[in-house]
C-alpha cells in the first residue's frame, strides 16, 4: 500500500477504467500530468480522451505540474456536465 | 451553513433565499436549472446525475467564497441534486443577495457559470438511443490541437492540458 495512490474515476473515464476505484502503482512522485500519463498508458483506450480529462488531487483540481504523493487521492475529472 | 449542498432531495428554492436575505439586501436573484425534454435534438427522456461527492461539496464552497470576496456586499447560495431526475425537476437552484438588483444578477450568473464548469458532476441522458454521457464522445480528440486532432493519432506525449476551463483562484 506504501507505494500507490488510490485512482478515482467518474462518468465516461469510469466505463473506460471499467472500475470507479482502484490501487496504482506510483514507483515515484510525480506531476498530475505523469500520472495521468500512466494512467493512460495502462489503459489505452483512455488515450483520445486524455487532453479533456482534468486530475483533481485530494478534492482539488490540480495543476498539471503539481505533485502527487503516495497515499494521495486522484481522480480523473471528464468534462463536467452538471446544472 | 454546512448541510450537504449535494444531495439527492429535491431541491428548494425558498431554501436558498433564506440563506442569502438579510436586511440590507434589496434584491435577490434566483436560478433555477431544470431538466429540459431535448438535447441537441434527441429527445431525453431520463437523466442519471452523479457526482465526487466530496469534491463536489469543497468545490461549491470555493466557489460562493470566491465570488462573495470578489463582488463586495454579495451573499450566494446553492444546492445541486444527483441521482435519476426527469423532466422539470430542478437540478440546481442558486440565489444571490446584494443591496441593489445589478450586484445580484451578476453574482447569481457568476455562480451558475462557475458551478456548470468547474462542479464535479456528470450526468448520463436517457432517450431513445440508449444512455450516454453528456460531453463524453465530444471531449475525443478535441479538434483545436492541430496535428493531434485527428482519431488515431492521440499517442503523442505532448503535454496538453484540459482545455477552456478556468479555475479562477
Amino acid at each position: 500500500m506504501s507505494n500507490t495512490v488510490r485512482l478515482l474515476a467518474f462518468a465516461g473515464a469510469r466505463d473506460v477504467l471499467g472500475a470507479s476505484e482502484l490501487v496504482f502503482p506510483l514507483d515515484a512522485p510525480c506531476t498530475a500530468e505523469e500520472l495521468l500519463h500512466h494512467v493512460c498508458g495502462r489503459f489505452p483506450a483512455l488515450v483520445p480522451y486524455r487532453r479533456s480529462i482534468r486530475v483533481a488531487v485530494n478534492g482539488a483540481y490540480a495543476r498539471p505540474d503539481e505533485q502527487v504523493r503516495a497515499g494521495d487521492e486522484v481522480a480523473l475529472i471528464p468534462p463536467v456536465a452538471g446544472g | 451553513m454546512s448541510a450537504t449542498r449535494i444531495r439527492r432531495e429535491a431541491l428548494s428554492l425558498d431554501e436558498v433565499i433564506q440563506i442569502v436575505a438579510r436586511p440590507e439586501a434589496g434584491a435577490i436573484a434566483t436560478f433555477l436549472g431544470v431538466v429540459r425534454n431535448m438535447n441537441d435534438g434527441r429527445s431525453v427522456s431520463l437523466l442519471e446525475y452523479e457526482a465526487y461527492g466530496t469534491m463536489a461539496e469543497a468545490e461549491l464552497e470555493r466557489i460562493l467564497e470566491e465570488i462573495e470576496r470578489e463582488i463586495p456586499g454579495v451573499r450566494v447560495a446553492a444546492t445541486h441534486r444527483i441521482g435519476a431526475l426527469h423532466i422539470g425537476d430542478a437540478a440546481v437552484v442558486c440565489a444571490a443577495s446584494a443591496p441593489h438588483r445589478g450586484e445580484a444578477f451578476r453574482a447569481c450568473r457568476e455562480l451558475i457559470d462557475r458551478i456548470k464548469a468547474r462542479l464535479p458532476i456528470w450526468k448520463r441522458e436517457h432517450g431513445p438511443d440508449g444512455p450516454y454521457w453528456v460531453g463524453w464522445e465530444d471531449a475525443r480528440c478535441a479538434p483545436d490541437h492541430g496535428e493531434h486532432g485527428h482519431h488515431g493519432h492521440a499517442h503523442h506525449e505532448h503535454a496538453h492540458h484540459a482545455p477552456a476551463h478556468d479555475e479562477k483562484r
